[in-house]
């Protein structure tokens, strides 16, 4: 594996180490294409015209069309889409805001029984959504919050609150303490201290975090199935719709998903290694 | 989650507490304030939004309270309770629920597993493989499962019949994977969604592995398999339990796969769906809220559960 295995280890030995790992990395191209091929079949079949995706044996070599796609615009799915995006955007925002300050003081201002604390906004996430689902509906038809989009907001901005928190406060316990002594000594301000100091440490835990909190708002289902109807449908909700009412046609139904998850696989292809560090980091510290 | 952060953190606190400590108390308390304040918003909202909601569902679980007929509305003490367990739909629901969750979170813990570890290796296009690995967990779930329903699944055009096909000509057995299978079908479909995020966890803690450690066992002949059992699974333990635990939560709530490939039919019906059913279709307020409480004890005594055995296994590794 190093240089110092290599010079200890007879000539013999290394080459036959080197094929195993040869051999391995050829697994792992494997098992990644395995996972990935289903996408891949969705990618192609949403560029194949209906006749030819509906085939079997599969074409994998038809014509390429945009049929599915055209199909896919024709049903109207941008208020859907816009939908989505004001409730993952605009929630994502939120829970920085209330989480940053929370995730602060729980690790370098850690207020009292901060363990606490924290395990309440964990335990939060063993509650299962549906379980709240009924009494939010009542409360939404009430106050004639129903089929509006900025319950949603507020409700996914919750929802994503303590796994946001828990992130944060594990990137803010990254900061050396030293440092922030040394720019109390210095006599540096608070405001001083986070731009400098603080805020190197944790744009990258706020970046992962964002992405976490804005995959999972744009993902969500039930909630958004319960609570909206025409006016604020999100784009899954739009998805679900789309197939029952229309029948099936294959290219467009693989069109419409494709673009429907196009923002959260552009920003998680963009961000893959804040993704594996966000999940780290607020996995296990 | 580890310890060490915990007494991390708890000295940084004894040290930044220490200059207020010779004030008075008032100070003392205006300093307490200051540090809580931050807190306070997060806080606030989380209990109302989530606990609240909670509580009006335990309360509702105790009223027979149906939305056809709610002049009927009365306390019904633990009748909905025991109108639950004793519905069949609503007992396989319960088992749905475990069985499902348990299989996905075990199989793609340890799929994860396996691909971590693959990744973990230096070879070439290495960030290329993880690329395409991750790309099921970025797939919005109800597109993934009209992916799998639609181009996978379907008996008669879809891509795993199509194979077969391809492979074994015309005779080719063809498979109805959703009618034969349903819970099989349901249940691949998920764990192909969640093993990247389990691979991502795991991935990460073995990136973080003290390698000069491994090195140094290497050289003093330990194998391979010695250094993935003593040294590399013990690391990833906290980061295992972690991502069973995160799996679990979320699995347990699953509900597009079951929406979208079966609509709850040939008995798949999980916890969620069955909530959503009584709530949306059935419009029985009482019965899905007594549901509801019930998935709120199991998904609780599931995880425990999990991490207990989880740990528990590590323990014998580590005598």
């Amino acid at each position: 594996m190093s240089a110092t295995t290599a010079s200890t280890a007879p000539a013999l030995r290394h080459r036959k180490r080197s094929w195993g790992e040869r051999s391995l990395g050829l697994v792992a191209w494997l098992v990644g294409l395995i996972f990935f091929f289903p996408f891949l079949w969705m990618v192609l079949t949403s560029f194949h015209s209906e006749a030819d995706a509906a085939t079997n044996p599969p074409s994998f070599f038809a014509p390429l069309s945009l049929e599915g796609y055209r199909d896919f615009f024709a049903a109207g799915p941008l208020p859907p889409l816009i939908n989505s995006a004001t409730a993952s955007i605009v929630s994502t925002l939120l829970v920085i805001v209330l989480a940053f300050p929370a995730a602060y003081a729980l690790s370098i201002r850690p207020v009292r029984k901060w363990t606490d604390v924290l395990f309440f906004f964990l335990s939060t996430k063993f509650l299962p959504v549906v379980a709240g689902l009924l009494p939010i509906y009542l409360f939404a038809q009430q106050v004639g919050l129903l089929d509006n989009i900025w319950l949603l907001v507020l409700f996914y901005t919750v929802m994503n609150l303590p796994i946001a928190v828990w992130m944060l406060r594990s990137f803010l316990a990254e900061v050396p303490v030293e440092m922030l002594e040394a720019a109390q000594v210095d006599g540096a301000g608070l405001l001083t201290t986070m731009r400098k100091i603080i805020a190197p440490v944790v744009t990258p835990g706020i970046a992962a975090a964002a992405l976490i909190c804005f995959i999972f708002s744009w993902n969500e289902l039930l909630f958004a199935r319960v609570l909206t109807a025409t006016v604020s449908e999100t784009a899954p909700v739009f998805l679900t719709g789309f197939v029952t009412s229309q029948g099936l046609f294959l290219a467009k139904v693989c069109a419409a998903s494709l673009v429907v998850s196009l923002p959260v696989l552009i920003a998680g292809f963009a961000a893959q290694d804040k993704l594996v560090q966000g999940l780290s980091m607020g996995a296990v510290r | 989650m580890s310890a060490t952060s915990a007494t991390t953190v708890s000295a940084r606190g004894a040290t930044n507490g220490a200059p207020s400590g010779g004030t008075g108390a008032a100070m003392r308390r205006t300093g307490e304030w200051a540090r809580r304040a931050p807190l306070l918003p997060a806080l606030v909202l989380t209990v109302i939004v989530t606990q609240l909601p909670f509580v009006v569902t335990i309360v509702t679980s105790f009223i027979s309270w149906n939305a056809y007929y709610p002049d009927r509305r009365h306390f019904a003490g633990l009748e909905n309770f025991q109108t639950v367990v004793s519905d069949p739909d609503a007992r396989r629901a319960i088992l749905v629920s475990v069985t499902l969750t348990l299989a996905v979170v075990l199989v793609s813990l340890l799929l994860g597993l396996v691909s971590a570890l693959l990744l973990d290796r230096k070879f070439l296009g290495r960030s290329i493989v993880r690329t395409l690995m991750i790309t099921p967990f970025l797939v919005v779930p109800v597109a993934a499962a009209l992916l799998w329903k639609h181009a996978l699944y379907n008996p008669e055009y879809g891509l795993f019949d199509g194979l077969l096909r391809m492979v074994f000509g015309s005779g080719a057995p063809q498979v109805d994977w959703i009618g034969q299978y349903p819970f099989l079908s349901v249940m691949f479909a998920i764990v192909w969604q969640w093993t990247p995020f389990m691979m991502l966890i795991l991935l990460a803690g073995l990136q973080s592995r003290p390698l000069d450690v491994v090195e140094a066992a290497r050289i003093d002949g330990a194998s391979s398999w010695q250094i993935f059992r003593h040294m590399t699974l013990p690391h990833l333990r906290s980061y295992i339990e972690l991502a069973g635990l995160l799996g679990t939560i979320y699995v347990v709530q699953n509900f597009d796969h079951v929406f979208t490939i079966t609509s709850g039919g040939l008995g798949t019906a999980n916890l969620p769906y069955y909530i959503y059913q009584t709530f949306y279709t059935a419009h029985d307020y009482g019965l899905a809220s007594a549901a509801g409480v019930i998935v709120v004890v199991l998904t609780i005594a599931v995880a425990t559960v999990a991490l207990r055995t989880v740990f528990s296994l590590f323990k014998e590794e580590n005598r």
